[in-house]
């Protein structure tokens, strides 16, 4: 059987590269007897033993330290760290050692560590819902990755295990499509349709620094990643029963960024929305924006639109939490309101 | 004692002096760059400890790394090269005093921030006792380290696991400018090692044969299984905390009271007195290291600098190195 849901390709690469090479090891809270709060690590203590599948005390330093430090020496940790937010108690470890150790140690060593943690806002307020991709892409010695679909997570966790650098990981909750416990896990799979890739049994890599089009267009470039690439789908959706034709990109990598790709695409299009579940300032968006802005500045006919959560935390009540997000509307208008002060486009 | 033990621990003991000595004359005499942080004073601690230490077991260090690192193994010529940020260093000139390592005698790196190589050193424990080959790990750290989250966090870590590892902590009294007494309501750090569920010991260190003893014992036990060990070693820096750094907040009278149970003076005269080495055996190596440390002066100054642009090789693994 395919894999339908991130759970289960996320699960498939880590059983595929365990079996593959005995140095892929598997750290985090509650990922073994529990099976992970995501339950992407379940059934894997029972297959693949206690040494290799550990249960850890909540000491996220320790946890991504510990991970480093047996990088170092051989093995190949995979980490989890139960939400991303978390990452902020792992910082020093992540930031100032995962990522410099090879550099300041003028590359006698390489630091083979995989941290995968979710991202996104689910209804758990400021603490737990947030989107750091872009704490990572700003510290450099960091890989930083993004799958959107089964088919691109399972592809891109295996090239993740291989590569001999610190890899980010970051995984949408409203897209692993597993159940929490007690089943109550929001998800969004549902209603996504063949965007939706599943992944194939067996193996297949997806590279680093390659970008997908989802979806080909003339008129506008949407970038998005994670669970905003599919609300970028929809409103390409829309917008095409009213003429307008959007590309829509996913990067998958942050960190190599398939600059080619992008400009190519805005090149063609002359405009260009980015859409992230990060914040405004400093974010994703921003990046992209700027990159584009340096390459491809003439050949934009509208000023580049960012939509991305301003600068607020996440908050809770759920009206508000949907208000600040990125939203199908709202990429949508971004597109409307660039067209017509664009003045018409180039189709 | 072994006498052919203690001649070598004497030697590297005595290597580590001169290194840290002809250090401090040339920030003193010319520009270097950088800053340091030296480990005069404290030798007996770093000897002691990898004396039962081989290639393949690894340690982590601090700030303070010069010790640890000759003390494991490094090459004098490529640790005195990295001090002139020099290619034929062992970090090729992109660490220096701060960053240094040799990953092939299993220096996995001194570190600029306090504490953050103790769950490095709990990692490299899980190697070893994934592979199960008896290979051990230990964590140098000094005493403000212990309040740092990451040493709570690691120490808990590896004994929650039984991991390999010795927690070696260099009680050297003072972090930075601040007196261990004004930071923890604890005498003895080694008490802590209680509240992990951890064997812990304090051990006089300047007395080499006391932290060879004591070292021995837990390493000992983490080969064999029994899981971490937290030592803590009673000794203390002769230098301020950095380059020319004024130690302002201690008197000249303290000082002078460490010095009098110098480690190698205290070791020396073991030597020449219950072990029966000659005069003239032990100056041999003294003079023996002072002409080791010119050699590396001169390797270091005649080696190359990097290229301004030698720092895209070593962001990422697998490109441009």
């Amino acid at each position: 059987m395919e894999a339908r849901t991130i759970v289960q390709a996320l699960r498939e690469a880590l059983v595929e590269e365990m079996e593959r090479d005995p140095s892929v090891i598997l750290l985090g809270e509650d990922i073994a007897v529990f099976g992970g709060a995501y339950r992407v690590t379940e059934g894997l203590l029972e297959r693949f033993g206690e040494s290799r599948v550990r249960d850890t005390p909540i000491s996220e330093a320790a946890i991504v330290g510990a991970g480093i430090g047996a990088a170092m020496t051989g093995l190949r940790p995979v980490v989890e760290i139960q939400f991303n937010d978390f990452l902020a108690c792992a910082m020093d470890q992540v930031c100032n050692q995962a990522a410099k150790m090879r550099f300041m140690m003028g590359g006698q060593v390489s630091v083979p560590l995989v941290i995968r943690a979710p991202v996104g806002a689910t209804g758990r307020a400021a603490q737990h819902s947030q989107s750091l991709e872009a704490w990572f892409m700003h510290t450099p010695g960091l890989k930083v990755a993004f799958p959107s679909t089964p088919y691109d997570a399972k592809g891109l966790l295996k090239t993740a295990i291989r590569d001999d650098n610190p890899v980010m990981f970051f995984e949408h909750k409203l897209l692993y499509g597993g159940s929490s416990p007690g089943g109550k896990a929001k998800t969004a799979v549902n209603d996504l349709g063949d965007a939706f890739r599943p992944a194939p049994r067996g193996e297949y890599l997806v590279p680093f620094g390659l970008a997908d089009v989802k979806r080909a267009g003339s008129d506008v470039t949407i970038v998005a990643t994670g669970m905003v690439l599919h609300k970028a789908l929809k409103a390409a959706e829309s917008l095409a029963r009213e003429g307008i034709e959007a590309e829509v990109i996913d990067p998958r990598t942050l960190v190599p960024l398939d600059r080619k790709t992008i400009l190519e695409s805005v090149r063609k299009t002359g405009r260009l929305v980015v859409a992230s579940e990060d914040v405004l300032t400093c974010g994703v968006a921003s990046e992209i924006a700027a990159m584009v802005a340096e390459e491809a500045l003439w050949h934009l006919d509208a000023p580049i639109r960012r939509v991305a959560v301003p600068d607020t935390p996440i908050p809770f009540a759920p009206a508000m939490e949907q208000a600040v997000l990125p939203q199908v509307e709202t990429i949508a208008a971004a597109v409307r309101d660039m067209a017509i002060r664009g003045g018409g486009g180039r189709s | 004692m072994d006498r052919d033990l203690a001649l070598g621990m004497f030697r590297k003991m005595v290597q580590i002096r001169k290194f840290e000595e002809k250090l401090y004359f040339l920030f003193s005499t010319r520009a270097m760059p950088g800053s340091m942080h030296q480990y005069n004073g404290e030798e007996a601690v770093a000897v002691g400890v990898c004396a039962h230490l081989a290639n393949d077991d690894y340690i982590t260090s601090t700030h303070r790394g010069h010790g640890h690192c000759i003390a494991k193994g490094a090459g004098i010529r490529a640790v005195m090269a990295e001090m002139f940020a020099k290619t034929t260093g062992c970090c090729k000139g992109m660490g220096g005093s701060m960053h240094i390592a040799d990953f092939g005698v299993g220096m996995l790196g001194a570190n600029g921030i306090v504490a953050a190589g103790v769950p490095i050193a709990a990692g490299a424990g899980l190697t070893c006792q994934v592979r199960g080959k008896g290979q051990v790990s230990v964590a140098f750290f000094g005493d403000g380290a212990t309040n740092e989250g990451a040493f709570h966090e690691a120490v808990n870590l590896a004994a929650a696991w039984r991991l390999p590892v010795l927690f070696a902590c260099e009680n050297n009294v003072y972090g930075f400018s601040t007196h261990y007494r004004r930071t923890m309501a604890l005498e003895d750090i080694a008490d802590r090692a209680a509240g992990y569920g951890i064997p812990g010991a304090k051990v006089d260190g300047q007395d080499i044969r006391a932290v060879h003893a004591a070292a021995g014992e837990a390493v000992r036990r983490a080969r064999a299984g029994g899981g971490p060990t937290l030592l803590e070693f009673k000794t203390y820096r002769y230098m301020g905390h950095s380059r020319f750094e004024p130690s302002s907040y201690r008197t000249k009278a303290e000082v002078e009271e460490w010095k009098r149970r110098d480690p190698i003076a205290l070791f020396r005269a073991v030597l020449r007195g219950e072990l029966g080495a000659s005069e003239s055996e032990v100056a041999g190596i003294e003079a023996g290291v002072e002409a080791e440390m010119e050699d590396a002066v001169r390797f270091a100054e005649g080696s190359p600098d990097p290229a301004p642009d030698d720092w895209k090789r070593y962001i990422f693994a697998g490109e441009g190195s």
